[in-house]
């Protein structure tokens, strides 16, 4: 094993992106990853990817991607996590290069999700949960999301209006973000009036989906230093599973494979939760934003809510969230998320983040989940001096 | 959904046929060939009695595509009184009547119809437990 930096980073703006297809975006986020990498001829191209199957009738992605950024010939192949595949591919491609199979990997997420309609797509992202016992019930995605909330509200006594302040940070980060899909704060009142999707689940705790590619370039730790610039180094990647049904699990609301990803991360990169400076979570739902800083240690059970309630997850509390907007507002291209993450976390480290940067951040974690907490894939990232 | 797909989890639709592990004597619903509790080998088939509680339920306004004529409808994990939760839809109920922890019992009940040439898929839903039988 070697250690791996982050050479080079891309993305394109989040949003309904209706003059470009899949391989328009995929191919545009792999060519500015490997400009700001300034580097030409990678070996390997993971694409990571949900939805293409069922909304562009497209598969073959790593070869069709690889050709469009011209980069026909290498080797390239797409991995798919449900929510988590960017992330996941991110992390195929930090085990070639830290194995030393490969010296320069790229990894990119896209989705293409504006195409088809809304019925269309909630049954795409159905795909995500167990089809023969959850999604053929007539259970939507955020039907899942929607009862572990609900759960969580029961057990823990909260009411929906306590979950308000994870959509307005995501907002008010993402109206600074020039990436993002939603570039307008939200008010709790809005939150508290937004349209049900399914109960208690609105609108308003729900990622905006989108059409959306970003990339990485991943190289030895020595090239990093004789390219120059902010060295960023992947101190931990890792992932864990749980069942992908929610029945199957004997306390949904502890959700397993969080608390096994964090951890193995923590492990590796011999940190804990009260180093992180920032933390890239995966704020699909509300719901989530609060099972996720639970599961990665950063609140007791049923102390997410709390933890927001209490104004520590803005960009100056104690564990600045969803810095960008998050899944939230940033958007949510379902296969392209988890590239995001880490692409956004590099910025923070580089000192590039803009209005939304977080001063003298050394340590930043991401954590991208598949399905209903199925698959999860932690990253952390260490900015050297 | 295919016909051979439905044929197959004709047991589970109809009567939630599960497992009982022969080594930790849990109840295992859907059935699977690996006890996820104990890691042991279980295939001994056994039917669940379709009673429970609700553990969490949503009302669904935004439905997947086959379902979009039923919005909004009830969905809940119940909490089968044998240990398993299962994934269904609510019936016979309205909104404002359901909270966590009430109990329901199975029922079969058409899920859906796939038009004209395809297949009306029938399945389990739950209802509140009838009075008299609760007692
Ligand atoms: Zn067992």
């Amino acid at each position: 094993m070697r250690d791996v930096a982050i050479l080079g980073l891309g993305q394109t703006p989040v949003g309904e992106h209706w003059d470009l297809s899949l391989r328009d975006l995929g191919a545009q986020a792999i060519v500015s990853a490997l400009k700001d990498a300034g580097i030409e001829a990678p070996q390997l191209l993971v694409v990571g990817n949900m939805l293409s199957g069922s909304l562009s009738h497209q598969e073959n992605l790593g070869a069709l991607l690889a050709d469009y950024a011209g980069l026909r010939g290498i080797e390239a192949l797409k991995v798919e996590a449900a929510c988590a595949s960017g992330a996941m591919a991110v992390r195929m491609a930090y085990l070639a290069v830290a194995g030393g199979m490969v010296d320069i990997a790229v990894a990119c997420g896209v989705e293409k999700m504006t195409d088809g309609s809304s019925e269309e797509t909630t049954t795409a992202l159905a795909a995500a949960a167990d089809d023969l016992f959850e999604s053929d019930q007539g259970i939507s995605f955020v039907a899942l999301n929607a009862m572990l909330m609900r759960r969580y509200m029961h057990e823990f006594g909260y009411r929906r209006e306590d979950f308000a302040e994870f959509a307005v940070n995501a907002h008010r980060n993402a109206a600074r973000n020039p990436n993002a899909m939603f570039r307008r704060p939200i008010t709790p009142q809005a939150f508290a009036e937004a349209k049900m999707i399914a109960t208690p689940i609105s609108l308003l705790d729900s990622a905006g989906i989108g059409d959306g590619a970003a990339a990485l370039v991943l190289g030895p730790m020595d090239l990093a230093r004789r390219l120059g610039g902010a060295v960023i180094r992947i101190a931990a990647s890792a992932s864990a599973t749980d069942s992908v049904a929610l029945h199957d699990r004997r306390d949904p609301l502890e959700v397993r494979a969080i608390y096994l990803s964090a951890q193995r991360a923590y492990a590796q990169a011999g940190v804990g939760p009260q180093d992180i400076d920032l933390f890239e979570l995966h704020d699909a739902f509300t719901i989530m934003s609060a099972l996720s800083l639970e599961g990665a240690g950063f609140a007791p059970r049923g102390g997410g809510v709390r933890l927001a309630l209490e104004g520590e997850i803005g960009l100056e509390g104690r564990i600045p969230i969803s810095t960008m907007g998050g899944l939230k507002a940033r958007g949510h291209p379902v296969g392209a998320t988890g590239v995001y993450q880490i692409v956004e976390a590099a910025l923070q480290l580089r000192g590039q983040a803009g209005e939304n940067q977080i001063p003298n951040c050394r340590l930043a974690m991401t954590q991208n989940i598949g399905g209903s907490g199925a698959n999860v894939v932690t990253h952390i990232l260490e900015r050297l001096a | 959904m295919t016909i051979p797909s439905y044929w197959r989890t004709r047991r589970q639709r109809l009567s939630l046929e599960g497992e009982i592990c022969p080594h930790c004597r849990r109840h295992v619903f859907p059935p699977r060939d690996i006890c996820p509790y104990c890691g042991g080998p279980a295939k001994a088939a056994a039917s669940l009695s379709g009673r429970g509680t609700v553990y969490s339920f949503s009302l669904v306004h935004n439905a997947p595509a086959g379902f979009e004529p039923y919005a909004p409808y009830l969905v809940a994990i119940v909490k089968l009184d044998e240990g398993p939760l299962v994934t269904a839809q609510l019936t016979d109920v309205s909104p404002d009547e359901v909270s966590i922890g009430m109990p329901v019992e199975m029922v079969t009940r058409k899920l859906r119809e796939e038009g004209e040439e395809g297949l009306i898929v029938y399945g389990y839903k739950f209802r509140p437990l009838l009075q008299a039988e609760a007692l």
